[in-house]
């Protein structure tokens, strides 16, 4: 069994998981017999998403590295293909867009090879200047610096921010730390998506001043402020199961996640915003698109895996 | 070939269990994990036949992706209609067209006091209770654009009053994979189900239904530019 190979402290982050899950679960339907005329349909849809979100996580994380890499793959492909499906692209661009395809697999590959030179160069780098070149190749130069800069922001944020995550599996186990790249990055996810849950929730009980109110009207101080401090919360007391960190370092990288988190949101919000659209995708119902959900771990993927790089590698 | 669907020899016939394995193995993935719908109004379409899919055509694609909204235990009973100038136009192409996709072959422009052969096929089809697809906009065109429909779609309801016509808005297939290009580029596709019309009597009233239905669903749409 897969199980024996995972770190106990994994095996309880995980429990720790679903057993939120279930306390959410509850807590809907208490809400649903209590205010019968209230329709809840989303918040039920959200529970029954996270749900299943989780489950596919947890058996991707559990089964081996390889498919732990490939599931994180197959995230990147969703989230650059409902971006490049929601933004105005060019006919003309139709075989360039396939190339910027052809680098999640590139990408995923250098990190199971555990090859960091390459894959913190690729994106920024190769992908950066051959994008353009294929483009040149074809030739069509009206509109070539929004297509070209499109194409980019998709790429750093899709597949190179995200692979950060991906990328701390593969970090080795050090000492005084056995449960090693897994744990941080189950750390990670569960830090960024508990705090957008976190924002949302304290956003309603006690939310007033607007904070982005051009961007996204829905987000107030009360709710950042709120969520920055459950989640450093959550940062401290989580961090001596899952990661090497102090509770100084915890202290420090709760507010980090908490706050990179928000703007991730945020930026995902303002291209919903340009574009006039309510959401990017119903990949996810209750949530929208599969960018919606990983938005914030676009942010909190790249800060929180250097953070980690510095303090310890 | 002259009467195609009058009688059907053995050898026109879908092969199921080629066909089942081929949409299970390669059709499905690629239609539903590589490119991926996005189905609005999804209990409009009808989950028995007869019934009667027209949608507009920007890609080979159309016809696979309208093909998988349906479970693949119902595969059998749905048959596409196309052209038999086009897919039928040698051995191989014929083969595979007829005994893996399972298309009801239509000889198009044929002699109008001949509709009764020409009809034959789709007749039989619909009254054994399959469920058709047909593309009124004749081949695909300029992707991603609207063309003007052509009216079998209306003969055929007009022959068939009780048999419902689901109206279906396709966007993003022609995107990924637009006529006269090799390469797959994935993009989401919408699929936006109508409401269902019939009991038509007057194939140009048929037509303007049909139209108003598609006019409606292209406003609910909203596309980015790709231009």
């Amino acid at each position: 069994m897969p199980w024996d190979r995972l770190h106990p402290n994994l095996l309880w982050a995980m429990g720790g998981i679903f057993a939120l899950l279930l306390v959410a679960s509850l807590v809907t339907g208490i809400l649903t017999r209590r205010n019968p005329q209230k329709n809840l349909r989303e918040l039920q849809a959200r529970v029954k998403s996270w749900w299943i979100m989780a489950s596919v996580f947890t058996v991707a994380m559990s089964v081996g590295r390889g498919v732990s890499l490939a599931f994180f793959a197959f995230v990147s492909f969703l989230a650059l293909k409902e971006f490049l499906s929601v933004i105005p692209t060019r006919r003309a661009d139709r075989r360039v867009l396939f190339w910027a395809y052809v680098t999640i697999p590139l990408q995923y590959y250098w990190i199971w090879e555990v090859w960091y030179g390459l894959f913190i160069v690729f994106i920024p780098v190769y992908a950066f200047l051959f994008i353009p070149i294929r483009m040149l190749l074809i030739g069509e130069t009206k509109g070539f610096l929004a297509a070209v800069a499109t194409v980019h922001w998709g790429l750093m944020t899709t597949v190179f921010s995200l692979s950060h995550l991906a990328y701390l599996l593969v970090l080795p186990p050090l000492e005084g730390f056995g449960a090693g790249g897994p744990a941080l990055a189950l750390y990670l996810v569960i830090l960024t998506q508990l705090n957008d849950v976190a924002q949302y929730v304290w956003g309603k009980a006690l939310g007033k001043r607007k904070v982005a109110p051009t961007v996204s009207p829905g987000k107030t101080l009360g709710g950042l402020l709120g969520g920055v401090a459950t989640t450093t919360a959550l940062a401290v007391l989580l961090a001596p199961l899952l990661t090497p960190l102090t509770w100084k370092h915890a202290l420090l990288v709760g507010p980090l996640l908490g706050f990179v988190g928000f703007f991730g949101d945020l930026s995902i919000s303002a291209i919903k915003r340009d574009l006039g659209r309510k959401d990017t995708g119903e990949l996810i119902p209750g949530h929208g698109g599969i960018l919606d959900r990983v938005d914030s771990t676009s942010y909190t993927a790249p800060i929180f895996f250097h953070y980690v790089w510095w303090a310890f590698y | 070939m002259d009467h195609p669907g009058e009688t059907m020899a053995k050898e026109d016939t879908p092969l199921h269990w080629l066909r089942t394995l081929f949409f299970l193995v390669i059709v499905r993935p690629l239609v539903l994990v590589i490119v991926g719908l996005n189905v609005r109004n999804r209990r409009a379409l009808p989950f028995r036949g007869p019934a009667i899919l027209a949608a507009n055509h920007n890609s080979h694609l159309d016809t696979l992706a309208l093909m998988s909204l349906f479970p693949l235990r119902r595969l059998p009973q749905v048959r596409p209609v196309a052209a038999a100038d086009y897919f039928l136009r040698n051995r191989w192409l014929a083969w595979f067209s007829q005994r893996i996709i399972g298309i009801l072959p239509l000889k198009r422009g044929a002699n109008r006091r001949d509709l009764e052969t020409q009809f034959a096929g789709i007749d039989a089809a619909l009254e054994r209770g399959d469920v058709l697809i047909l593309f009124p906009e004749g081949s695909r065109g300029e992707p991603e654009q609207l063309a003007r429909f052509k009216t079998g779609l209306g003969m055929i309801a007009c022959r068939h009053p009780t048999v419902p016509v689901i109206p279906i808005l396709l966007h993003g297939l022609g995107k990924s994979l637009p006529k006269g290009e090799a390469v797959l580029v994935p993009f989401f596709c919408d699929v936006f189900i109508g409401d269902a019309l019939q009991g038509f009597e007057d194939r140009k009233r048929c037509m303007g239904a049909f139209e108003q239905e598609m006019q409606r669903l292209a406003e609910h749409a909203d596309f980015p530019a790709w231009e």
